[in-house]
């Protein structure tokens, strides 16, 4: 079967006005304008397959929102190619645009003042949705996100949470194949989070659409996505599983040892960098390729109550990993840390 | 036909969430649409000022370049519904604020036209002012009634209506093209008001355009080459019979041509400045 999505070298790049500080350098630029080129997507291969649920993950400004700018034909490419559905989206066809959604998290695409039910109504008429079936689709989405007693209320006086529902139902009123969301949970509280997590994850398995998800929440995306695509500076750095991750970059685990009551724990810095020590409990980084060698002579010296090995937390290894694809930033951490211990 | 159906579909259901949208606030609506008919008092003092002072206290028998007080107000009054049909409020300035916050974004991912759109939304608009205006426009028209000589013949109406409908054209399909501008400049603020400016002036809602017949020089000739006059002086002088014959005839395929000129030229303004968009982020 033929990918659902397909990019081949994407890039895109921006021109950025670039003003100076200071009154001369202002009035400079009223006749010659500095503008620095800015590579958001640097040729981007992917390939997404029907029924999957993608993850794009990295810092900000990495170039996530910008692929799915590009993927709903929002803006043109530099170069490169892409094709979603056998459509190029930035050729804007009707045909594509009614097979697909995209949905912002920050952005709202509802009438503001009036009840989300007339914005619903227009939709259907813009994709033209038959009236049975939009009916049908309707009562199901509200049905699903508990939302029934808010539809005739106007947008503005709904909460965060609520609106992004009321969002999720516009954007799916006309069953759309491919789905993009741009942090759908931003700003959110835990509940709705969660709530529209479960909404995402019963919608897809239901529809097998598939799925392109930008976000900030690891539970997000650990709660939805087979599959994880980092970005860093425009380039794909990572793809594949969400635990291959810590595989790849996570190149410690961490020990937990609890000692018995009166057993000592003497120097255990030499075994790996110490993380916390409550006696009777000392916390361990060890390299990943000694644990074994590690555990096997402190067991050895000591006497232990308990020991775990567990993988790092998600959190860290990714931000190790974004670090890794700022190597300019990090040598100025490793700068600013060696000044401050001298 | 099916087409057809589903299209008249939409365009009814873009034409009521409009409607419902005016009517949330519907105080500031109303006060919004009554107060238009204060500077029509204001303007018929005015003249009336002007030619009792020329007249020593009396206005009737004085001229000021063929037109005397009745043709005055008469045509000041006909330039009102000119501009009812013409003047877009919002409209360039609305697109130019879409495209600044990137909202416009949520009408590309749509499957519709988007000028076609805006267009239905502006006609939504104009019905329903008209909808509250019908009736103050009608009393202002029938206590003012002694200023006009009658109602013209029935082709006369025929293409003052068809002006009207025009005007209304040229007035959007302008304003968008420069509302469009926000592609490349993100603020437009100026060169509207600039715009305003000169459509309050050169349009004809002022004063008649043909008194600058009197001024002599190239004043004339530079104004009815603009396509502004066709905003409120063109219907308004084709109701009064000041265009008739073969001058209406040309007047009206000019008109026309305006009108093609400016959705030509804002399709192209948005076709560029969408791509012109995204050189720069958004």
């Amino acid at each position: 079967m033929a990918p659902i999505i397909q990019i081949e070298k994407l890039t895109k790049t921006y021109e950025v006005y670039q003003k100076q500080e200071g009154l001369l350098s202002s009035i400079r630029g009223l006749f010659h304008r500095q503008y620095k080129t800015v590579e958001a997507v640097k040729g981007i291969d992917l390939t997404v397959d029907q029924g999957e649920f993608v993850a794009f993950l990295g810092p900000n400004g990495a170039g996530k929102t910008t692929t799915l700018k590009l993927l709903s034909g929002v803006i043109n490419p530099t170069s490169g190619s892409a094709e979603v559905m056998g459509h190029v989206p930035w050729h804007r066809d009707n045909a594509y645009r009614r097979r697909f959604a995209l949905v912002m998290g920050q952005k709202n695409q509802l009438w503001w003042d009036l009840p989300a039910q007339d914005s619903f109504r227009l939709h259907q008429k813009i994709y033209r949705i038959d009236a049975d079936q939009f009916q049908r689709t309707q009562d199901e989405l509200v049905d699903l996100l508990g939302v029934s007693e808010l539809l005739s209320q106007p947008v503005r006086a709904l909460s965060l949470g609520e609106r992004m529902k009321m969002e999720l139902i516009a954007a799916l009123l006309h069953s759309p194949d491919v789905l993009f969301l741009d942090e759908p949970t931003i700003g959110l509280d835990v509940v709705a989070q969660h709530n529209i997590q479960q909404f995402l994850k019963h919608y897809q398995q239901e529809r097998k659409i598939t799925v392109l998800l930008t976000s900030h929440y690891m539970k997000d995306i650990a709660a939805l996505c087979q599959r994880v695509v980092v970005i860093a500076h425009g380039v794909i750095i990572y793809d594949g599983s969400l635990s291959g991750i810590i595989d790849r970059f996570g190149g410690y685990k961490i020990l937990t040892l609890t000692f018995n009551e009166d057993a000592a724990s003497g120097n255990l810095s030499r075994f790996g960098d110490v993380i916390s020590e409550d006696f009777p409990k000392v916390k361990l980084r060890v390299d990943r390729a000694k644990v074994g060698e590690v555990l096997a002579s402190i067991l050895d010296q000591y006497e232990l109550a308990d020991v775990g090995v567990e993988d790092p937390p998600l959190e860290e290894v990714i931000a190790d990993v974004f670090s890794l694809a700022h190597p300019g930033d990090q040598s100025a951490n490793e700068k600013k840390m060696a000044q401050a211990s001298t | 036909m099916a087409e057809l159906a589903a299209r008249a579909s939409t365009w009814w259901a873009i034409f009521q969430i409009n409607f419902y949208e005016k009517l949330v606030y519907r105080g500031d609506f109303m006060l919004g649409t009554l107060m238009r008919f204060l500077p029509i008092v204001t303007q018929i003092f005015l003249w009336s000022a002007i030619f009792s002072a020329r007249g020593d206290g009396d206005s009737s028998g004085q001229e000021i370049v063929g037109y005397t007080y009745y043709n005055i107000v008469a045509y000041y009054l006909l330039s009102t519904i000119s501009r009812a049909f013409s003047s877009m409020p919002g409209l360039a300035s609305g697109i130019a604020l879409q495209i600044r916050e990137g909202e416009i974004k949520k009408y590309l991912i749509q499957p519709l036209d988007l000028i076609s759109f805006f267009l239905l939304n502006r006609i939504a608009h104009k019905l329903t002012y008209y909808i509250v205006a019908a009736v103050p426009f009608a009393i202002v028209f029938f206590l003012c009634r002694g200023y006009f000589d009658g109602w013209p013949p029935a082709q006369v109406l025929c293409a003052y209506f068809f002006s009207l409908v025009l005007a209304f054209m040229l007035g959007f399909f302008m304003e968008a093209t420069i509302g469009m501008i926000g592609f490349w400049f993100l603020e437009v603020r100026s060169l509207l008001f600039v715009y305003m400016l000169f459509t309050f002036f050169l349009s004809g809602h002022m004063f008649p355009l043909d008194m600058l017949n009197e001024l002599g020089g190239p004043w004339s000739t530079i104004v009815k080459s603009l396509p502004l006059m066709y905003l409120a002086y063109f219907p308004a002088a084709v109701f009064l019979e000041k265009i008739t014959g073969a001058e209406l005839m040309w007047g009206l395929i000019v008109q026309v041509a305006w009108v093609l000129f400016f959705i030509i030229a804002s399709r192209l303004a948005f076709h560029y400045g969408v791509k012109q968009y995204s050189a720069y982020g958004g």
